[in-house]
């Protein structure tokens, strides 16, 4: 048993399911990001794990002890929060402070304490300032620091970035991750809805819809490998490109939508192997090159470019492959425009097929 | 490893023990106090209460008692005149502060400082003003006016409408505050594409502005309703019903029954129908305000 | 009109109400003395002639002699000022039953007012406070019932209020006084801090549970020093309510302990003896005088407490 974990957690508000039998192992010291779009559980989960949520049914364990019934402040846990939730009368060090006045540690074990998270978040010439006196950026080192100096065993956040602006963002997701490499041995369980915090941070990242997990791995697996559509389309910008057609076999598995023809010899399929009827075809816009690059790739096409996109770094082309929209990038200095005719061309071994009926990947 | 749920009643003790006070005052005196005066409304109690049922009989006296009669008539005309002419002049006065004049706290402050006041102490003023001897009547009538006749606390035809001056003196601003409130809460570009469309100002406000503010017109006309039931202390203090019963009000039937006449199932009975009269206010609104909410979702 | 004792303006009433004086939005004003301004400031001239004059009247009556007040008009200044009737109402003014004015009667408000405010913000805080934060099962059908109680006539609930508090053997004394203006002071308090303490960000207070803060420790150390506007428009609510308060003086208490709107209407309405004007109302101008003060020294938060609800009973 891992550092968190949640067995067959139910949680219903009235007749609204909210989250169904929901099974979870963190181990110690890993950070996992729940990552979803709103609405699909994964704060409600975070809260869960709190102590903030009474949930209906199921049980929680931190650190081998079933904290199921206890409250917040009995499990060991830090939580820091989209809003800060400083403590607005109170001055950075009254903030650092209240938790361990509670929990009646001695006064100079505070200041000990204080001193050390100050240092770390690099907030100690602003600890006599009041949260209302502070940038947001500062504002969320104080809130990381107030989890920080209670020494606990897991941290929990809950979208702490997304009310800061893009560049903060950048600054403190980096931070948040020499935060882990120091803290060894603290788990940390992370909520968002921006896939890049997910996949820069996240040692395993869950994608939770509707109150349930979609699929649960590292990022490289949930990138490259998604179990289902859902998971596939949730990750990844631009997102992927999906091509709806069905599945054929004759000597080997051939994935046909319309007049184009797509060989699957070099697709690994999963588990019974390849099935026939509907399905949706996946593959990412990086995965699709153009021109020379598209030459010695197993599938080629001839597409008309329709719109670009120029991205800098690089640039977003927008096609048809019969009928079906395909987008891809190019490198930016390459000369593109509307109405030019292209060969692309990509492998189906990178796609991801899925079953046209479940919508998981085959 | 499984633990069970633990009882939930101790759950959230604190905030139990401490909302205790309210649980206690809307079960034993809101609801209970409710119910136990409907119920002895049915009996014959005198000076103590007892449960001696004698079925519609106390309504049956109340309804042919000419006091009970009067206090009905005065409280409706008091009632439709005091909404009218308190939503009118606040809505006016509102729209008037709103025009970016210049001492408009000022203007305010001096509409809305009768509210502050008791209504004792504004029937006792109006009490004085209205003096035929030497209040309005007697001034007018030195300035040469001699035939000027405005006696409404002497002259039983008119002195509800000596209570409603006086009623209307202490209320209007605080219609004239919501109000305020509510047009300050229109969105400005309402009047600016009003004003580029060339509708005239009087149309901008009948026709767009006060069908938006209709939440603020509900409230404050159940604000307003559910006081004038309770129209007691104002009465009390500038005619105490008088002259005779001309100016007697369901409130203060309910006090002087109880407290002076001995006759509580009298009073229990009037005060049942106090409550019945604010419910048919009350229930029109409470299907407007939240069976409408649930509509919208 | 009104005595608003009752409650809900709809949030919406409430959000706007606090930045009602945010500023003006009415059309531009233009020139000084178009037709249109001499119409407007004419208006609001007359109308605010209309609400001065009451209180015009009462000072310069107060001031005047009885003999002056015979010959001249209520509206003319006074020729002479004395202060006799002040004294006199202060001090000696007649009830009928004793001759010691205005006074005890002001001591008896005060010994009314201070704890029912103190009392009922305490309860009506914590009350508003576990709705908002700790929401437990049942609370919001106690929370309806409240409301709707504020709704009902006072003359439904008075005499089950007598027996309760005779049975208490509080009838007739300060202390069941200060627990009937705590009760009926419940339902708009609690509302109007329910919805202060749901306006302050869920998230400070989940803060707050994973520092440890228990209930009380949650209220006394983040709510409440954050609070202190809501806490001051309650006590303005209060204040002015209670002071004015008749009926539940007239009902609940003795004549030793009549609040003053009941002393001074006895003095005012006795049929006994020679009517003075001048020393009527002067008791009148000195009984409104405690909520004229609270009105003018808190300006904007008064407006607040309106339209958080209601102010009187």
């Amino acid at each position: 048993m891992g550092s968190v974990s949640v067995n067959k957690l139910h949680l219903s508000f009235g007749d609204v399911e909210v989250l169904k039998d929901l099974d979870l192992n963190v181990e110690q010291g890993e950070f996992l990001v729940l990552l979803g779009s709103s609405g699909c559980g994964k704060s409600t989960l975070l809260n869960c794990i709190a102590g903030l949520l009474d949930i209906t049914d199921g049980q929680i364990f931190i650190k081998e002890r079933n904290v199921t019934w206890e409250q917040p402040r009995d499990r060991g846990i830090g939580m820091v929060f989209q809003s800060y939730a400083l403590y607005p009368q109170m001055t950075v060090e009254g903030n650092l402070a209240f938790g361990l006045k509670n929990a009646g540690v001695p006064r100079d074990e505070i200041s000990k304490r204080v001193a050390r998270a100050a240092e770390i978040l690099h907030i100690g010439p602003l600890l006599k300032r009041k949260p209302a006196q502070l940038s947001g950026g500062q504002r969320q080192r104080v809130a990381i620091g107030r989890a920080l100096v209670r020494d606990v065993d897991v941290f929990l956040f809950d979208e702490p970035l997304s009310n800061l602006d893009a560049k903060l963002r950048a600054e403190l997701r980096v931070e948040i991750k020499r935060l882990h490499q120091k803290l060894e041995d603290t788990t940390m369980i992370y909520v968002t809805h921006d896939q890049i915090e997910a996949m820069t941070l996240a040692d395993r990242i869950a994608i939770m819809r509707a109150g349930a997990i979609q699929q649960l791995g590292d990022p490289h697996t949930i990138y490259n490998k998604p179990v289902n559509k859902y998971v596939a389309g949730f990750v990844g910008s631009p997102s992927i490109n999906f091509i709806g057609g069905t599945l054929e076999q004759g000597s080997e598995p051939v994935f046909v939508a319309g007049s184009t023809k797509i060989g699957l010899e070099r697709y690994a399929f999963s588990g019974a192997g390849p099935t026939q009827g509907k399905a949706t075809f996946g593959i990412r816009p990086e995965h699709v090159f153009m021109d020379k690059g598209a030459e010695d790739q197993p599938f080629r096409a001839e597409v008309e470019v329709e719109v670009i996109e120029p991205m800098g770094a690089d640039t977003l082309v927008w096609s048809r492959l019969d009928g079906n929209e395909l987008r891809f990038r190019v490198d930016g200095q390459t000369h593109v425009k509307k109405g030019d005719r292209r060969w692309i061309g990509f492998d189906p071994a990178r796609a991801s097929i899925f079953d046209g009926q479940t919508e998981m990947r085959l | 490893m499984t633990q069970r749920r633990p009882n939930q009643l101790f759950r959230n003790l604190n905030a139990k023990i401490a909302a205790l006070p309210m649980i206690l005052t809307a079960t034993v005196v809101f609801a209970g106090g409710t119910a136990w005066t409907v119920l002895y409304s049915f009996t014959d109690s005198g000076l103590l209460p007892k449960l001696d049922f004698v079925g519609l009989a106390q309504y049956e006296r109340l309804w042919g008692t000419p006091r009970w009669l009067v206090s009905i008539e005065n409280l409706f005309i008091f009632g439709i005149c005091s909404l009218i002419f308190s939503m009118l002049i606040g809505f006016i006065l509102a729209a008037l502060l709103d025009q970016k004049i210049r001492f408009e706290n000022t203007f305010r402050t001096i509409f809305l400082y009768p509210f502050a006041l008791s209504f004792i102490v504004t029937g006792l003023v109006w009490q004085w003003l209205l003096n035929p001897q030497f209040g309005i009547q007697a001034v007018v009538r030195s300035w040469g006016w001699e035939n000027f006749n405005f006696n409404p606390l002497y002259n039983a035809d008119i002195v509800i409408y000596g209570v409603l001056i006086a009623a209307l003196w202490q209320g209007t601003g605080l219609v004239m505050c919501l109000m305020l409130a509510g047009l300050r809460g229109i969105d400005e570009d309402i009047w600016k594409a009003a004003r580029v469309d060339g509708i005239p100002m009087w149309k901008t406000y009948l026709f767009i502005v006060i069908p938006m503010m209709r939440p603020v017109f509900i409230t404050t006309i159940v604000l307003i309703a559910s006081g004038i039931v309770r129209v007691y202390d104002l009465v009390v203090a500038q005619t105490s019903g008088g002259p005779g019963i001309a100016s007697e009000v369901p409130a203060k039937y309910v006090y002087d029954m109880m407290f002076a006449s001995q006759n509580l199932g009298q009073g229990f009975a009037a005060s049942t129908m106090m409550l019945l009269s604010v419910v048919i206010v009350i229930i029109p609104w409470a299907y407007l305000e939240f069976g409408g909410r649930k509509r919208h979702g | 009109m009104a005595n608003v004792g009752a409650i809900n303006v709809t949030t919406a009433s409430v959000d706007a109400a606090a930045d009602a004086m945010a500023g003006p939005r009415g059309a531009r004003p233009r020139r000084m003395l178009s037709r249109r301004n001499i119409f407007l400031y004419g208006a609001l001239f007359i109308a605010a002639v209309y609400y001065l004059l009451p209180l015009y009247v009462m000072v310069v009556t107060s001031v005047k002699g009885m003999p002056e007040i015979r010959l001249g008009n209520i509206f003319s200044p006074p020729m002479e000022i004395t202060f006799e009737p002040w004294v006199k109402a202060w001090a000696t003014a007649c009830t009928g039953l004793n001759c010691e004015g205005l006074s005890r009667g002001f001591w008896n408000s005060v010994q009314i007012t201070v704890p029912s405010v103190l009392l009922s913000i305490v309860i009506a805080s914590l009350n508003g406070y576990a709705l908002a934060n700790w929401r437990f099962k049942g609370a919001n059908l106690f929370f309806t019932i409240l409301i709707v109680g504020a709704f009902i006539p006072y003359q439904v609930m008075i005499y089950p209020i007598v027996i309760l508090l005779r049975e208490m053997g509080l009838y007739g004394s300060l202390t069941g006084l200060v627990l009937v203006h705590t009760i009926f002071g419940m339902p708009i308090l609690t509302l109007l801090f329910r919805n202060y303490f749901s306006s302050v960000p869920e998230e400070l207070f989940k803060a707050a549970r994973v520092d440890g803060a228990g209930f009380w420790g949650i209220y006394f150390k983040i709510m409440l020093p954050m609070s202190l506007p809501i806490f001051v428009v309650a006590m303005i609510i209060q204040v002015t309510g209670i002071w004015n308060d008749f009926l539940f003086g007239v009902v609940y208490a003795r004549p030793e302990t009549y609040p003053m709107t009941v002393q001074l209407n006895n003095i005012i309405n006795s049929t006994q003896g020679v009517k003075e004007y001048n020393v009527n109302m002067a008791a009148t101008i000195i009984t409104g005088l405690v909520p004229l003060i609270v009105y003018f020294a808190s300006g904007r938060l008064f407006v607040r407490g309106i339209a958080a609800g209601a102010v009187k009973g």
